[in-house]
This record gives C-alpha cells, sequence and structure tokens, in this order.
C-alpha cells in the first residue's frame, strides 16, 4: 500500500515539472496569439494592447505561470483564446472520440497479435515465424501518415467501401449519452429512429483510423509476445512441466503464457497511455474530431491556455495509466505481493 | 524379455544444427540397464552426456535431436517408438525427475499446492480434494514441517533445500518405477546435500523405487550407490560396483576424478589440489581414438588411433594377472 500511496505522491513534482515546461516552451516558440486573433494587417495598437491585457498576457511571464498554477490548482484550466470555450469543456468534448478509436485499434491489435506472437514462438524458425516477423517489421517502420492514406487510397477512393473522414454520417443526429458512438448508436431512442443504420455508419468510419492506428502497436505486441513467450519457454521450469506430463496445450497456456504475459500487459498499458491521448497523425488525416488533432489546432493557433491546459491533462493520464501498470503487474507477479 | 526396469543398448543422440551439415554425436553406444528398486551413480563432468541421456529417456530433447537405439525399454516396453499421448503417461508417471536448481525448476508464478496437484490429476484419476490430501502427505513425507502452510507458498518463499524436498515430494506423487536425480544437490549448500541424499535413499528403499542419481561428485555415489558408471565426452569410460571402482579405478580418467578429491590422496601440506589438465571437448571437436586421449597422462600413440572398444568386461573378484605367453 505504501507503495502505491508513493506512487500517488510522485505525481505532485511530476505535473509541477510538466507544467512549468510546457508552459516556457511554447512561449518560446515565434509567433503571437494576439496577433493570430487580431490579424496581422493594418493592427490598431491600442486595441492590440487591450486585447493582449484582457488575456492577461502583458503580465510578466513569473506572474501569468503564478495565475495559471493557481487556477489550475482551484480546478480551473482557463478559456481557450480562440473560442473562449473553457479547456475542460473542450477537453471533454473531443476525449470520447480519441478513447473509442484508441480502445479499437488496441483491442483488435491486441487481439490479433497476441495469438500471433504465441504462434510463432512455438513454431520457432519456420517458415510462418519467419514471415511473421519480417511482416511486423514492416508495420512497425510504417509510417502512419502514408499508411493512412493509402488506406484511404484504396478501400475510400478506388473501392468505395468506407468513408473518407469523421466518425459518423453527418445525416444521423445521435443524442450523446457516452460520447463513444458505438455504444450511443445503440439507444433505444436511436434505433427506433434509424434501425441500425447509425451504428454500422459509426463502424464503417472507423474502420480506417483503427487499423491505421493499430498497425504498428499491432507490429509490437506479436514481436513482444514471440519474444517473452520464447523468454519463459525456455525456462527451466518448463523443463519440470514436460518432466511432470502436463499436456503441451497446458504448459503453454498455464505454465509459459501467464508468465509471458506480464511485459506484454506491461507493453499494452503504456501503448494504451499514449494512444488515448490523441494519436496525432492518425487523428489529423482522418480528421478525427480527437485529442491529438485539438493540441496540433491550438498550436498552429498558438492558443497558449488549450496548450497549457491540454498537456496538463493528458500527463495526468499518462501518469495514472502508468500507476495502473504498476498495479496490475502487483496482481499478476506474486513476488511483488512480497 | 529381461528382468531389468530399464535396458538400454547402444543409445546414440544426434543434434541437427544450423551450421554443421553433420548432426553433432552427442551420446555413442551408450548401454546400461537398471534393476527394480536399484540406484546406480552416473559421475561425469559438464558435457559428458550424462544430463542428455536423461532428457532422452524422458522424451523431451526437443526437436533438434535425433535419438537411436538398439533397445531402450521400461519394463520391456519400447520407449523411443512411443507417441507423444503415451510419452505424456510415462514421463511423471513412471519416470521422474528432478533438476539441479529447484528454484528455476519449480514455476515462480504457480503455488506449491497448484503444481503438485496438477502433477498428480494428470496421472492418476482422483479428484482434486484428494489430490491436495496426497499433497499433504506427501509434503509430510519428504520432511517438510506444517504442509498445510506450504501449500498456500510460491517458490520463492522456500528456502533451496525446501523447494529441492518439494521437487521430490513432486516427482514421487505418482510412484513412479523410476527416478532420475540430475545433480539433486548441485545448487544446494553443503549442509543440506547430505539431507537431501538420504531423503531419496529412504524414499527409494520404501517404495522399492530405481534411481538414477547423476553427480559430479564420487563421494556422493560412494556412500548412496551400489553401482556406478562413469562417462567421459557422450561415452561410457568404466562401469562397476562403487566400492570397486572407488577403491580401484582402472580408466585414467575416473582415476584422475578420484584423485582431485580434497583428502583423496595424501599430498605435503600447501600444494595445490590435483586436477585433470584441459577440459571436456566440445562437441564438433572430439578427437579420433580415445576420448580422453588428449587429457590423459598415460597417453600413448595406439590411443590416438581408431574407436576404443569396451575391452573386457568380467565377472570375478580376482581377475588373472598373468598374462598367456
Amino acid at each position: 500500500m505504501k507503495f502505491f500511496l508513493k506512487k500517488f505522491l510522485d505525481l505532485i513534482p511530476t505535473l509541477l515539472g510538466i507544467s512549468l515546461i510546457c508552459f516556457f516552451m511554447i512561449r518560446l516558440i515565434p509567433g503571437d496569439p494576439v496577433l493570430n486573433l487580431v490579424g496581422e494587417r493594418g493592427v490598431d495598437p491600442t486595441r492590440y494592447l487591450e486585447m493582449k491585457k484582457s488575456l492577461g498576457l502583458d503580465l510578466p511571464i513569473i506572474e501569468q505561470f503564478w495565475h495559471f498554477l493557481k487556477a489550475a490548482l482551484q480546478g480551473n484550466l482557463g478559456t481557450s483564446i480562440v473560442s473562449n470555450n473553457s479547456v475542460w469543456a473542450e477537453f471533454m468534448e473531443r476525449f470520447p472520440a480519441t478513447v473509442e478509436l484508441g480502445m479499437v485499434g488496441l483491442f483488435f491489435a491486441t487481439l490479433i497479435g497476441i495469438p500471433l506472437g504465441i504462434y510463432a514462438a512455438i513454431k520457432r524458425n519456420s517458415f510462418f515465424d519467419y514471415f511473421l516477423m519480417s511482416t511486423s517489421l514492416v508495420g512497425y517502420s510504417m509510417p502512419i501518415f502514408w499508411w493512412g492514406l493509402i488506406l484511404i487510397l484504396i478501400f475510400s477512393v478506388k473501392l468505395g467501401l468506407t468513408p473518407v473522414s469523421g466518425r459518423i454520417d453527418l445525416t444521423f443526429d445521435i443524442p450523446l449519452f457516452s460520447g463513444l458512438y458505438l455504444i450511443d448508436t445503440l439507444q433505444v431512442s436511436v434505433i427506433k429512429a434509424e434501425g441500425f443504420k447509425p451504428f454500422w455508419s459509426a463502424i464503417s468510419h472507423l474502420i480506417l483510423p483503427a487499423t491505421a492506428l493499430g498497425t504498428i502497436p499491432l507490429a509490437v505486441i506479436a514481436r513482444m509476445t514471440r519474444s517473452s513467450m520464447l523468454e519463459v519457454l525456455g525456462e527451466d521450469y518448463i523443463r519440470t512441466a514436460r518432466a511432470k506430463g502436463i499436456k503441451k496445450s497446458r504448459i503453454i497456456s498455464i505454465h509459459a503464457l501467464r508468465n509471458a504475459l506480464i511485459p506484454i500487459v506491461t507493453t499494452l498499458a503504456l501503448l494504451f497511455g499514449s494512444i488515448i491521448t490523441g494519436a496525432i497523425l492518425t487523428e489529423t488525416i482522418f480528421s478525427w474530431p480527437g485529442i491529438g488533432k485539438w493540441i496540433v489546432q491550438s498550436i498552429t493557433a498558438r492558443d497558449y491556455p488549450v496548450i497549457q491546459g491540454g498537456v496538463l491533462i493528458i500527463s495526468f493520464i499518462i501518469i495514472m495509466t502508468n500507476i495502473f501498470v504498476d498495479i496490475i503487474y502487483y496482481f499478476l507477479n506474486p513476488k511483488m505481493r512480497n | 524379455m529381461s528382468n531389468n526396469l530399464l535396458e538400454i543398448k547402444d543409445l546414440n543422440i544426434f543434434f541437427k544444427s544450423d551450421k554443421n551439415p553433420d548432426p553433432i554425436h552427442a551420446v555413442r553406444d551408450l548401454s546400461f540397464s537398471l534393476k527394480q528398486g536399484e540406484m546406480l551413480g552416473v559421475v561425469g563432468e559438464s558435457g559428458s552426456g550424462k544430463s542428455i541421456t536423461n532428457l532422452a529417456l524422458m522424451g523431451i530433447l526437443g526437436d533438434s535431436a535425433i535419438v537411436r537405439a538398439e533397445q531402450c525399454s521400461l519394463n520391456n516396453r519400447e520407449l523411443l517408438n512411443l507417441k507423444e499421448h503415451e510419452w505424456q503417461k510415462v514421463r511423471g508417471g513412471e519416470i521422474s525427475m528432478i533438476f539441479q536448481d529447484p528454484m528455476t525448476a519449480l514455476n515462480p508464478f504457480l503455488t506449491v499446492e497448484y503444481q503438485i496437484v496438477e502433477t498428480i490429476l494428470a496421472h492418476l484419476n482422483i479428484s482434486k480434494g484428494e489430490a491436495k490430501n496426497k499433497a499433504i502427505e506427501l509434503l509430510l513425507q519428504v520432511g517438510i514441517t506444517s504442509p498445510k502452510d506450504r501449500l498456500k507458498s510460491y517458490p520463492f518463499e522456500l528456502s533451496g533445500g525446501m523447494a529441492q524436498r518439494v521437487m521430490i515430494a513432486m516427482a514421487i506423487s505418482t510412484s513412479p518405477k523410476l527416478l532420475i536425480a540430475d545433480e539433486p544437490t548441485t545448487a544446494l549448500d553443503v549442509t543440506i546435500q547430505k539431507q537431501i541424499l538420504t531423503l531419496i535413499k529412504s524414499l527409494q528403499e520404501k517404495n522399492n523405487m530405481s534411481v538414477i542419481l547423476v553427480t559430479h561428485d564420487l563421494g556422493v555415489v560412494s556412500e548412496f550407490s551400489e553401482r556406478v558408471q562413469v562417462m567421459y565426452a557422450g561415452e561410457l569410460v568404466e562401469t562397476g560396483r562403487t566400492s570397486e571402482i572407488i577403491k580401484n579405478p582402472k580408466h585414467p580418467y575416473t582415476f584422475g576424478l578420484l584423485s582431485s578429491r580434497p583428502g583423496a590422496v595424501t599430498r605435503p601440506a600447501k600444494t595445490p589440489l590435483a586436477s585433470i589438465p584441459g577440459i571436456v571437448p566440445a562437441f564438433h571437436q572430439r578427437p579420433a581414438g580415445c576420448q580422453f586421449n588428449p587429457r590423459c597422462i598415460h597417453v600413448l600413440e595406439d590411443c590416438k588411433l581408431g574407436k576404443i572398444p569396451i575391452e573386457h568386461f568380467v565377472r570375478c573378484l580376482h581377475p588373472m594377472k598373468e598374462t598367456i605367453v
């Protein structure tokens, strides 16, 4: 318990450090949020100063940081310079989209990657093994921006099977409940009005981005599972299990896989952390209205509060997934419990 | 048909390898037998083929191994033709094995109870509850106090000696006919060694079980097993009654092993312990002629030519010393 308490206490200096770095870094980038707002040409200097003052950007940087920190501690992450909406509201509006995409992508990557890795480990040095390992290397090194465009070109443009961008056909008006369209389109009221059409529309919009997003994790998981399984299969206790006359399927599933899963689960949770905090390239290519796209847009617009607040939320989520990994680890590995 | 439990004739083990076109010949023309209830000591350095032979008897050498033998039978049943599901019944059921390091040989993520019960259920047709009771009984038998608590333990919570006792309990749980103990005390404290070996010996006598005791240590063999065979570079080099071989080793290798023991020969103070120079040659560097010739102190020219036959086996306490002219 002490162990977890310490982990949670570590949150404070980490978040403080991150906001400090982020706060000053964005102010080092050339560009001026006020100029972006009022337009570069024909700026009235008094209007410019007025604007700057109203946004609090005329104060010394240290003072600005102090104001940001004070507000953040009270749970107020500020308002967007561009839209005038609160940063938290903007985040919550986009977060479900990112979660939905990330979960689906990672779910299939895991569902396919782990069995492939296990099979490759059992059939070590076979044709299948070599084939899988070289394919996964290709998948691993695939640039997403290129891969996403190729997917769109083949499946959307040439074959016309899937939509190009967005989360659902604009003709459907879905009352939001969880923010996850795969769930919201199955609400009774929606099915009564439109049948399963909105649900299928949501799925067809998800397929390509989830594939693009899941490709690298799939390759990572398959390779990781293979090497982890191979390591465990070479252990003395696997030889013992064989010497005891245990069935091969049981040796694989009980004696080997369980132990091989520990590093895989760790990787998986870390992948999950990085994916749900914004798949920047995938979201940009497929115009997926998620966190990644949001951050990129706010950087372009020099929307300081959004960048500061967004980065803070994202780091918080990543740290929490790390703590979550430790908790899973604790339950998977009996040695940790001592 | 023979009365022996285990009958091995001309066992040869090869390993396929990617680097060499010819398979590596790891064990050559090994023949030996074992009676029901008998303990056989097997001695030799690392690389002499002891462990490989044992794994071959269990059928768990892996895909790269080729095992050939004129005969390799347990209770007159040929082992090498067995199908995988038949092997599974033999392994752990009729032949059990305990290993060098009990800490790595037990699965660190499963409790002692799980690992013992699993073995019992794989071979005996009894319920889980009965298997658990049997596991408690077994732990008591191998000298573990408060067995109920120990069942809940994970291997890393046990000491080395205790873990080896658990391994032994697991190995005898199905009342096997043959127990292979592959250097069961090498990884343990010297003080624990004797306890473990005494335990194995007592179980052997009580259950009328045959035991193959593999070890580096001729001293261990002399105390526990009546018969010993000495292996070198995949070949059997000397075999006989332990007391006789300890007293009167015939092969220079056995002689070397015996003289390397502290206190084996009286030597002046502060002189180093005797040792056999060199190491066992790697599989692909095996010499022609006698396998031991590069390290032998008596080596002569004819030692380096041709295969050495097993010279002269005689059932006599006082063999002739004169030669017929």
